[in-house]
């Protein structure tokens, strides 16, 4: 029988994480994500998981000490939100170039200043160039099943993922969550095997400085440069769509449901107008796109489910036949317009795909985005004459 | 339980002080109509923080469907006041739908908070129940599962069976048993101004 608990994003990032066998915790306390290692520390001290939970003073140390164990071999597990992400960021890019397969939550929330404790996307967005895998949640059942399925993709292709999912909206509402059997998880995401274990007999130092040119270790085998390093991370970012598909397909055929798709896509069955968001604004927007289909408009909505690598090839294919794309976004690359309003454009240029594109900034700092907002947002840009430069601001007058 | 309902969202909004478990009720609710065959539920609290007496807000989803919507509540079905005292200082009924449901946790009778609007009113005492059945932690009467009771009883929109096992869910043993207790006694001295209709 299928168990179902109603719980929150967080509870439902712990159980990922608990469900995932990992063998290191290593987080820090902020709003909106402080119960998953509150509730991890449970674990590990009711003994229900076989992990060590390390106290540390700063997110910093905590994504160094998952660096650490994961060099080791250990599975390991972080998470965070806002400002603490921001100072992890030196450590992000070390994980990534040091190609560690660790996963990490991050419950989405705004950065300060001015402060909020409230959700929007700009601290992930802002390390989108650090050489992690973003995925990005629409509801909290996907939270759990992308921990599950983030380590067994890292782990295939030794790059990070961050598994995104809104602070508070997702991380404080509670909602039916299937959890995943034990036995199934051991039985799709097995123990981890290093592709390369570090103990006393053999000493390593890895990572030292890299020249230029290649040149041999210490051991006289030749080595890529600094240049072929950062190169295989690309390459390998670049056929990572593969494998989150594979395994998308993977887990649907365990779990019953499915994720081989990078794109969450709601009535795009003959749409010109599309709605392009990402996490749980998906939700808000298939209701809102109802409503559009009510007064006549060939509405649908596509969600960005993977962020990194970013989807542009079946992006293009998603919006081959659409005249009007209206993108929102909860974050923004200040000076020019939103992430996923420039990143989508770029991914049409090539193909030719012109349509009328109108980015909207929305909910930063918590601001609550009903599917009402969405569809007003929707029509306005519908009934605009010729393109607009520069995104427009929901909601806001002054 | 009524069934067959239309197929829509309904909003439950919760108002409290800080300590008196108006978020915990929240989710024990979404728990029980789950168990009650809606396949959408949802609880959060008021987005924010949170400090014990102050007033604060937590709100129940309930459908029929999957619930889409998880922005904040701006309408509500039903609402519950925890402390009647905070209808003096929170504009509790804003929101409320016309012919919305109004549950106080009071002595008083429901008359006595309705001046000829348009709207259905349960009162229900809850702090003398759980005087008298001993639902008191430290000092502080508990009255949020008491409330659950009285929701059931003025809503019909879940039965007392399934909020009965969600208490169970959420407490250990000996105190599933007197919150159990508490909204059960709750549920039968409910006073309901008019049969209301989701």
């Amino acid at each position: 029988m299928v168990k179902v608990r109603i719980i929150n994003g967080n509870e439902a990032a712990a159980l990922g994480a608990k469900l995932s066998g990992v063998q290191v915790v290593a987080a820090y306390p902020i709003t909106p994500q402080s119960k998953i290692p509150e509730t991890l520390a449970k674990y590990v001290e009711s003994g229900e998981l076989k992990a060590e939970f390390i106290r540390v003073e700063s997110e910093h140390s905590a994504l160094t000490v998952c660096i650490s164990a994961s060099t080791v071999g250990a599975r390991v597990f972080t998470a965070t939100a806002a400002n603490g992400l921001a100072y992890m960021h030196e450590q992000l890019h070390w994980a990534a170039g040091a190609r560690l397969p660790i996963v990490m939550a991050l419950a989405n929330r705004g950065l300060g200043a001015p402060w909020t404790i409230f959700n929007d996307m700009q601290d992930s967005i802002a390390q989108r160039d650090t050489g992690w895998m973003q995925v990005y949640c629409r509801d909290n059942q996907e939270i759990i099943d992308s921990i599950i399925m983030g380590y067994k993709i890292s782990e295939q292709i030794h790059v990070p993922m961050m598994v995104c999912f809104d602070g508070f909206v997702l991380s404080h509402t509670v909602m039916p969550v299937e959890l995943p059997d034990q036995e199934r998880v051991d039985a799709f995401l097995p123990a981890y095997k290093p592709h390369l274990q570090v103990d006393g007999p053999e000493p390593l130092n890895i990572n030292p400085v890299m020249l230029a040119e290649p040149r041999a270790d210490a051991r006289g085998v030749a080595c890529p440069s600094y240049m072929g390093f950062r190169m295989r991370l690309q390459k390998t970012l670049e056929g990572a769509e593969d494998v989150i598909l594979q395994v998308g397909r993977e887990f649907g055929d365990l779990f019953g449901r499915h994720y081989g798709y990078l794109l969450w896509e709601y009535r795009t069955d003959g749409a010109d107008t599309i709605l392009l968001t990402m996490g749980s604004l998906a939700n808000e927007a298939s209701l809102a796109a109802d409503q559009l289909r009510e007064k006549g408009y060939k509405a649908g909505v596509v969600a960005l489910r993977v962020f990194r690598p970013f989807p542009a090839e079946a992006l293009r294919k998603a919006l081959s036949q659409v005249e009007n794309l209206i993108v929102f976004d909860k974050n923004i690359s200040y000076g020019y317009e939103g992430a996923t309003c420039t990143e989508t454009k770029a991914a049409l240029f090539d193909s030719g795909l012109r349509p009328v594109i109108t980015n909207f900034i929305v909910g930063l700092g918590g601001k609550s985005v009903s599917p009402a907002d969405l569809q007003s947002a929707a029509l306005a840009a519908l009934q605009q004459k010729g393109r607009i430069n520069g995104p427009q601001w929901l909601g806001v007058a002054v | 339980m009524i069934e067959n309902y239309e197929k829509r969202v309904i909003n439950v909004t919760w108002h409290g002080r800080g300590g008196q478990g108006a978020v915990t009720a929240a989710m024990i609710l979404a728990n029980a109509a789950y168990l009650d065959g809606y396949e959408g539920v949802t609880a959060a609290p008021f987005f924010g923080v949170e400090r014990r007496g102050a007033p604060i807000t937590a709100t129940t989803r309930l459908s029929r469907v999957p619930i889409r919507s998880l922005s904040q509540t701006t309408k509500s079905d039903v609402i519950i006041v925890l402390d009647e005292r905070l209808i003096q200082t929170v504009d509790v009924m804003a929101g409320l739908r016309p012919q919305g449901l109004l549950i106080v946790n009071s002595s008083r009778s429901p008359e006595a908070f309705c001046n000829g609007e348009n709207l259905v009113v349960a009162t229900s005492d809850a702090n003398a129940i759980a005087r008298e059945i001993g639902l008191v932690v430290a000092g502080t009467v508990l009255i949020n599962t008491p409330m659950l009771g009285a929701f059931s009883r003025a809503s019909r929109l879940v039965t007392m069976k399934s909020l009965e096992r969600a208490i169970g869910d959420n407490f250990k043993k000996k105190a599933a048993v007197v919150n159990v207790q508490g909204a059960r006694r709750t549920y039968e001295v409910t006073k309901i101004g008019q049969t209301w209709q989701p």
